[in-house]
């Protein structure tokens, strides 16, 4: 609850809901971007953002399970939802076998589009644990990344994929 | 020695682990107690004087901090290679969003209402928009003649070369400007207080660039101004030489405020209102023999720089220093020029300007094999540069490279020769034309001629208690594995093991001045002095007698352990030095240019689709010569990263101009390439090592952003039997060249 800007909140609705596994209680305008209370209310500043607009999925988290620009989502419609940020994907300080993947792939060079991009493999495989060449293309076109070229990224989820435990 | 090697293995990322865990602290993610938010409240017409500035109704403007031109208490000038781009306008506007007021307040969302409340009056002065405009001297928009800067570089004679040629082949080229579109937008947060003077945290390339810059503005000594780089979310050279102005205003507002302040670009701002790549026009008069030997020519390389100096002079020399491609020109004269127009100013992206001279040279040296009669790769062949021979500028080529080698391996792995064969036979009536295009190029790396003598750099390695050591440099990392890679450099120096070295935050309070982190030069000459120091500390362990060649990683940290408990930390330093063989003629543009160039052959395939003009790559291969690979991975992944982006420049990236601001300044109708938009892009390094890098390395960082545009519009012509010159070429650019040449042929439209 860093920022001044949302210091005054008292008398606004409460807005509950499930972070990363744990339940927040948050007072804000139910327009408020999820985003913001993510990042400023919340502390979980691995969420990005990079253009406001939902056209670089950098703000991208998985919402229910359905990935989402958290740019674009007001506050509060998020209420009794589960939401899944970059933060809850480590277990125990464990790395998921995802996120060790983009890191022996180079699919991380500057990092900033690296959460959303990571949340947006996560999905991708949810519904497609074993996907083609053409789903991983298709599962992270709305993810825009200015540094890879996106070859690595591809790597990485195809090394996840193939992983023999999977 | 070490117990294996460490450089030319991929070690995992030094801060990688932070960046996939969103555990990294981007300056966004900074908050300081009392922190304000600052704006800017920016022109909005081209040119013109500041007539009346009036803050409107429905703000309580007592609960702003406004900072005006006359807050500043030292130079009001972003000081860089001159000293002409004001901090904030005072009273001639000469650019659109240039910035003349600065607020600052609690309430972000408040504070960009205030900005559009605040008016401003003008008297417009007619203003300027393109080279040929600039070059009409219709008006003055800088200095007595528009012009910037102006280089020539001449060898042999050229005028008799066109006299005696066989062929006389002339070609003119366009380049658009491209914005580096980095993920992250920038930011700077800002703390002044008159014992500790100025410090700013930021998403930066080169610290000591704010530190000039902010120096010179607050009228401070060295000491109390203070640059932290936070972990930066892409720059591509976009966070080259603006952050100093961002941190500028930022200082200002906290000065006045006295707190925190912080400023953060949302999308649009950056875009609009900093800089992009140079758009170019750049003519070409090859005289050439029957044989397709190149004789000589005349190269007009001319970029728009906006309206202040800022870096146009020396992404002009690199621009003019590439312009001539890697081929042996008997003789040669290049005429550059950087012109001033009433945008924002132009500033470095990734190339620097070699993107755009090459493009030219590229295109061109398809143009000569039409004329002559030959093919594109014969062409090439033909000309290409050999040991021993001389550059444009005189330099002597002393690197074993073999370009006729490399552009084969090129066209081995593309199966160019095949797919040739096949494209001819069904492209016929088929509405769908493949093609497929070359480019080769060289890149020169680190600063040109002198640079580095002037940047003097220095580096230092700091033995630490626990036995470890810490590198100490003020190259940032941005994506492109700068820690990463001098860790590596400093523990195979040392014998140590990666894990055992660390690497300092850059902070002007604890780091050197290694230079900026540009001008593909980190690996290549900080590496080299971070090796340096390294040893020095060795040298220290073993005179010591604490360390005993040969030894093992623990047997190191032991060492290093003992003697910092004995004698307390210590630091070993190295400053560069300039290699007798590199000579440069800096008044005439003669001598050794760069201490290296990396080579390369890049292999374009694409697919144009006559209903829609659409053009979609579908193979690209890029072979490259590199010196040693340090780290495979990182160095594939700068190259893919890099074609990625010749790719967006070639086809998709247009900034569309209205009076000289950016009218498409988002994401959304600013495009760059997609997952789904991109081929599959296929790296492999030749590596012939450089006596000047580190371990054999040279620079890297820049070289693929120079191939891919002329691989493509070359291959694009290939399908379409047809010269496209100009970037970026969009389905409209195909639909009208094609039209136009149709018409003027008289010939059958190739539209159905």
């Amino acid at each position: 609850m860093n920022d001044l800007s949302l210091a005054h909140d008292r008398g606004l609705p409460e807005i509950a809901f499930t972070v990363n596994q744990h339940r927040v209680v948050v007072r804000a305008h139910s327009m408020d971007r999820l985003l913001d209370v993510l990042r400023q209310r919340l502390g979980l500043t691995g969420t990005k953002e990079g253009c406001g607009e939902g056209e670089c999925g950098s703000c991208s988290i998985l919402l229910d399970g359905v990935l989402v620009n958290s740019c674009l989502i007001p506050v509060g419609q998020v209420r009794g939802s589960n939401i899944l940020t970059i933060e809850g994907l480590a277990a125990d300080g464990r790395l998921h076998a995802l996120q060790q993947a983009f890191l022996h792939c180079g699919g991380a060079q500057c990092g900033i589009c690296t959460p959303g991009m990571i949340l947006a493999a996560v999905h991708l495989l949810s519904k497609k644990p074993r996907p083609t060449m053409e789903d991983i293309r298709d599962g992270l076109s709305g993810n825009l990344c200015r540094c890879t070229g996106y070859m690595q990224i591809f790597d990485a989820i195809a090394a996840y994929a193939g992983r023999a435990d999977q | 020695m070490s117990d294996e090697h460490i450089v030319g293995k991929s070690v995992p990322r030094l801060e990688g682990r932070d960046k996939v865990t969103g555990a990294s602290r981007y300056i966004d993610d900074m908050v300081l107690t009392d922190m304000l938010h600052g704006a800017t409240v920016r022109s909005s017409i081209a040119r013109g004087k500041i007539k009346h500035i009036s803050f409107g109704s429905g703000i309580d403007w007592n609960e702003f901090v406004i900072v005006s031109a006359e807050d500043i208490p030292g130079k009001n000038c972003i000081a860089l290679i001159g000293e002409d781009q004001p901090c904030l306008a005072k009273e001639f506007i000469n650019h659109p969003e240039e910035p003349i007021l600065l607020l600052a307040h609690s309430d972000r969302y408040l504070l960009a209402k205030a900005v559009e409340a605040i008016h401003i009056e003008y008297d417009p002065l007619p203003a300027i928009f393109s080279i040929e405009e600039s070059e009409a001297l219709s008006e003055i928009v800088w200095g007595s003649d528009n012009v910037f800067k102006t280089y020539l570089i001449e060898k042999g004679d050229v005028d008799d070369a066109l006299k005696s040629a066989d062929y006389i082949v002339e070609g003119e080229y366009k380049t658009g400007a491209q914005e580096q579109l980095y993920i992250e937008p920038n930011g700077m947060i800002a703390t002044f207080d008159a014992q500790h003077g100025a410090t700013v945290w930021g998403s930066l390339q080169c610290p000591y660039y704010v530190h000039k810059a902010l120096v010179e503005l607050c009228g401070l000594p060295a000491e109390r101004v203070r640059v932290v780089q936070m972990e930066t979310g892409g720059a591509f050279g976009g966070k080259e030489e603006y952050p100093s102005m961002i941190a500028a205003h930022a200082v200002l507002l906290a000065m006045k405020s006295k707190r925190p302040v912080k400023i953060i670009y949302d999308r649009m701002e950056d875009m609009v209102a900093t800089t992009k790549r140079h758009p170019s026009r750049t003519q070409h008069r090859t005289a050439v023999d029957k044989d397709g030997k190149i004789l000589g020519c005349e190269i007009e390389f001319t970029i728009d720089g906006g309206a202040y100096k800022t870096l146009s002079p020396v992404v002009l020399s690199r621009g003019a220093l590439h312009a001539a491609g890697p081929y042996y020109w008997p003789s040669i004269r290049i005429r550059a020029k950087a012109v001033a127009t009433n945008t924002p100013p132009h500033g470095a992206f990734r190339g620097f300007g070699a993107p755009q001279s090459l493009f030219a040279m590229e295109r061109h040296m398809d143009r000569i094999a039409q004329i002559v009669g030959i093919s594109p790769i014969e062409i090439r062949k033909r000309n290409f540069l050999k040991p021993g021979d001389t550059t444009s500028t005189g330099q002597v080529v002393r690197e074993d490279i073999d370009l006729s080698n490399l552009l084969d391996h090129a066209l081995e792995i593309s199966r160019y020769d095949a797919k040739k064969k096949i494209f001819a036979t069904n492209n016929g009536d088929s509405s769908k034309k493949k093609g497929i295009g070359v480019a080769t190029f060289l890149h020169g790396a680190g600063f040109t001629g002198s640079g580095e003598r002037y940047l003097n750099s220095l580096v230092g390695v700091e033995a630490c208690a626990d036995g470890s050591v810490r590198v100490l440099v003020s190259s940032t990392e941005f994506g492109q594995g700068t820690k990463t890679v001098l860790c590596q450099i400093a523990a195979e120096a040392l014998g140590a093991r990666y894990e055992d070295v660390g690497i300092a935050q850059p902070d002007t309070s604890e780091v050197p001045n290694s230079g900026p982190t540009v001008a593909s030069r980190t690996i290549m000459v900080v590496g080299k002095l971070v090796h340096s120091a390294a040893l020095g500390i060795k040298h220290t362990l073993v005179s010591s007698g604490l360390l005993r060649e040969p030894h093992s990683s623990e047997e190191f940290r032991a060492a290093c352990r003992e003697h910092v408990a004995r004698h307390g930390q210590f630091r070993s330093e190295a400053r560069y030095q300039q290699s007798d063989d590199i000579f440069w003629d800096e008044e005439n543009y003669r001598g050794a240019a760069y201490a290296a160039f990396a080579w390369a052959a890049y292999v374009s395939e694409v697919t144009v689709d006559l209903t829609s003009y659409s053009v979609m790559v579908d193979d690209f291969v890029a072979v490259q010569e590199i010196g040693k690979v340090l780290h495979p991975v990182l160095a594939a992944g700068q190259i893919i990263g890099g074609v990625a982006q010749g790719i967006g420049f070639a086809l998709y990236e247009k900034v569309v101009w209205e009076k000289g601001r950016m009218k498409n300044g988002q994401m959304t109708n600013y495009i760059m390439p997609t997952a789904a938009d991109l081929p599959p892009i296929r790296v492999y390094f030749e590596e012939i090592g450089n006596i000047h890098g580190v371990y054999g390395a040279k620079g890297i960082g820049e070289l693929p952003m120079d191939g891919p545009a002329p691989a493509i519009v070359n291959a694009i012509g290939d399908a379409l039997k047809s010269n496209f010159d100009s970037i970026p070429l969009l389905p409209e650019d195909i639909f009208d060249t094609l039209e136009r040449n149709a018409a003027n042929n008289g010939a059958p439209s190739l539209v159905e």
